[in-house]
């Protein structure tokens, strides 16, 4: 049997097994809290478990680990803001908002600002972030089956995007937040395992040695020492000042991005109180940290046992290193059937992956748009629960449908920048907006509507004009230049921008409503007044 | 209880302005400023040192293991110490306060409850 008949039965599996959970998790889905929140009814190892499996994206685990084997130690600078972040998000955000909202970000800001221009905002930047990332993921579905199966042509990658999102669109219009979070569940479980097993493999084959293997690494890379020290991706030698900027943009967007993306933050809504919303990320920090850790030997291992030119003849950004790393070792421990069974894991896994981020993602932005835009914005408040479901079920689906069109027709383009660019958007429109609610008494619906806008509105304007869209041979559009911003990151202006719009728009107001104030600092510490767990 | 029932208000603004939860937010606000404060710049410390101190960053200290590795290690131990630490604080200092506080709100809210559901 070959490894694309056996991955493909492997993906029916998992397949399979999710639908079952989705049929299961439909019959019990009937409020809002169970759609939106999965009744609020999972446990903190649960639901660390699902911020995993939300969170580790195909960027992630292909990403990471071909940026470490084909640039050395510059992929593991990626992963460590990743993890970073998570402290913003627990010491912060998680708890906090988990006793003051509901069921969206939108929520936390609007309770004591004028509801209709916040959730407005809140709703925009949800969808504009959500989708950034989405289309993303979906392009990287398509590309990934072209290049583990070898089907080239459009066609099949278009094939490929489409199945991917009617099964993300069936996960969530059926399942709700129930449905998606045991989807995010297991797929964080076959990750862990698989990445676990192909560690120790490759760490059993050094003698677990880590010093050793990395210096086979940089021997295979052709690069010697510089292989393991910063600088052959982010700011190289001839990048000069702007590409230490560049680095640096990335930096802060990175580790203040976290806490700002809507799929992470609904998450903390699934749990029956907020000492449950702290368990969560505590044990998200747990498997998110080992799991980076992971990619590191895996990265270095490609490296090392495939060989940097193999890799980047296979697809010049490393996406298939741990694949091609899984069906080496498998070669050199258990001969040749072994290479061919775990590369068909490695690739069911990666699809797996993909299908967890995007279910998260498509419920994200539906729960915004029916709970913020269409319940509170064109219905004023005046929507009943289950007008509110239904129209966030018809939204997943033209979010989903839209995604797949998008998706289609972006395989061509070179959109991996939108992963960064919505992790900028969350750092300067949704966390400033966020932080001002929680810890600033004199914020105000000017503030936050001014940080919101400002935010998202100055970082998508800088990227537009920088060269990930213009004026590169790796850009969106490489036949012609408009660009004049020089860094790909535009976190450095566009973050301290975003806080700036927020502090001189509370300012240009006089709003304060001391009741409100009181009400969301006393219960966003004491959590008094929050939403229990539904009993089913 | 230092919660004064006969102030003005409503009962969040008396709870807001009560010494119990006065202090809850300063023990709260007293850990996560600073450590705020401190994991982020440690973190943009390693990330300018990746992009202006090479040499340094560069430097072997045992094998292929370099001062860059050790440092990016030192990220992944500090992220874990400080969420250790700070759910260790949140269980001893905070956790214990904010449920007095929440019992007493709301047993004063109790009969505000039912129908401030029903008007949401």
């Amino acid at each position: 049997m070959s490894n694309e008949t056996l991955s493909i039965i492997l993906f029916c599996v998992f397949v399979a097994a999710t639908l079952a959970i989705t049929v299961w998790a439909s019959r019990n889905t009937k409020t809002a809290t169970d759609f939106y929140a999965g009744g609020r009814s999972f446990t903190g190892a649960q639901n660390g478990l699902a911020i995993g499996g939300d969170y580790m994206s195909a960027a992630s685990f292909l990403g990471i680990a071909g940026l470490i084997a084909l640039y050395g130690y510059d992929g593991f600078l990626y992963s460590i803001g990743f993890l970073v972040a998570w402290l913003v998000a627990l010491l912060l955000v998680a708890e906090l908002l988990r006793n003051s909202g509901r069921f969206t970000m939108a929520d936390v800001l609007a309770f004591r600002m004028s509801p209709r221009p916040v959730r407005t905002a809140a709703g925009v930047s949800t969808i504009v972030v959500s989708i950034f990332y989405l289309l993303a993921q979906m392009v990287g579905a398509g590309a990934l089956v072209s290049l583990l199966f070898g089907f080239t042509s459009d066609f099949a990658k278009g094939a490929t995007i489409a199945l991917v999102g009617v099964l993300m669109i069936v996960y969530v219009v059926f399942g709700g937040m129930k449905g998606t979070t045991w989807v995010q569940i297991v797929k964080a479980v076959l990750l862990m395992t698989g990445a676990t097993l192909i560690t120790l493999l490759v760490l059993g084959h050094s003698g677990f040695n880590l010093s050793s293997l990395m210096n086979d690494a940089a021997d295979q890379s052709g690069k010697g020492g510089a292989f393991l020290e910063p600088g052959l991706r982010y700011a190289t030698e001839d990048s000069g000042l702007s590409g230490k900027l560049d680095l640096i943009s990335l930096g802060l967007a990175l580790v203040l991005g976290t806490a700002g993306l809507p799929h992470i933050l609904i998450r903390f809504y699934t749990v029956p109180t907020a000492r449950d919303a702290r368990k969560s990320v505590l044990w998200g920090i747990g498997i998110i940290g080992v799991f980076y850790l992971l990619t590191l030997v895996l990265g270095f291992g490609a490296a090392a046992l495939v060989g940097s030119k193999e890799i980047a003849a296979a697809n010049p950004a490393g996406n298939t290193a741990a694949p091609q790393l899984a069906e080496r070792i498998g070669e050199i421990v258990f001969g040749e059937a072994g290479g061919t069974i775990l590369l068909a894991v490695i690739a069911a896994v990666a699809f797996a992956t993909i299908l967890a981020v995007v279910a998260g993602l498509t419920l994200a932005s539906s729960s915004s748009f029916s709970h913020d835009l269409y319940a509170h914005v064109f219905r004023k408040g005046k929507a009943t629960e289950r007008d509110e479901v239904r129209v966030a079920r018809i939204s997943a689906f033209v979010i989903g449908a839209v995604a797949i069109v998008l998706g289609i027709y972006a395989q061509r383009l070179n959109v991996a920048f939108l992963v960064a660019l919505a992790f900028a958007v969350a750092a300067s429109g949704n966390l400033p907006a966020i932080l001002y609610s929680l810890f600033w008494k004199r914020f105000n619906t000017t503030g936050a509507v001014a940080a919101i806008y400002g935010g998202l509105g100055s970082a998508i304007f800088l990227v537009a004009f920088s060269p990930v869209v213009s004026g590169d041979d790796k850009a969106l559009f490489t036949d012609t230049d408009f660009s004049w911003f020089p860094l790909s990151n535009p976190g450095i202006i566009s973050i301290p921008f975003g806080f700036l719009c927020g502090f001189v728009g509370t300012l240009l107001s006089k709003e304060f409503n001391a009741a409100k104030y009181a009400e969301i600092e006393v219960r966003s510490l004491t959590g008094a007044g929050a939403e229990a767990a539904t009993k089913d | 209880m230092s919660v004064d029932k006969n102030a003005t208000g409503t009962v969040y603004e008396r709870f807001q302005g009560g010494a119990e939860f006065q202090e809850l937010r300063r023990r709260f606000r007293r850990f996560v400023f600073p450590m705020t404060a401190a994991f982020l710049s440690w973190y943009l410390l390693y990330v300018v040192l990746s992009g202006w101190a090479r040499d340094f960053m560069g430097t072997e200290l045992f094998g292929s293991i370099n001062i860059a590795l050790v440092f990016g290690l030192l990220q992944f131990v500090s992220t874990f110490a400080i969420a250790y630490w700070y759910a260790r604080h949140a269980e001893r200092r905070l956790d214990p306060v904010a449920d007095e506080l929440r019992a007493e709100i709301e047993a004063e809210r109790a009969p505000a409850v039912e129908i401030a559901k029903d008007a949401t």
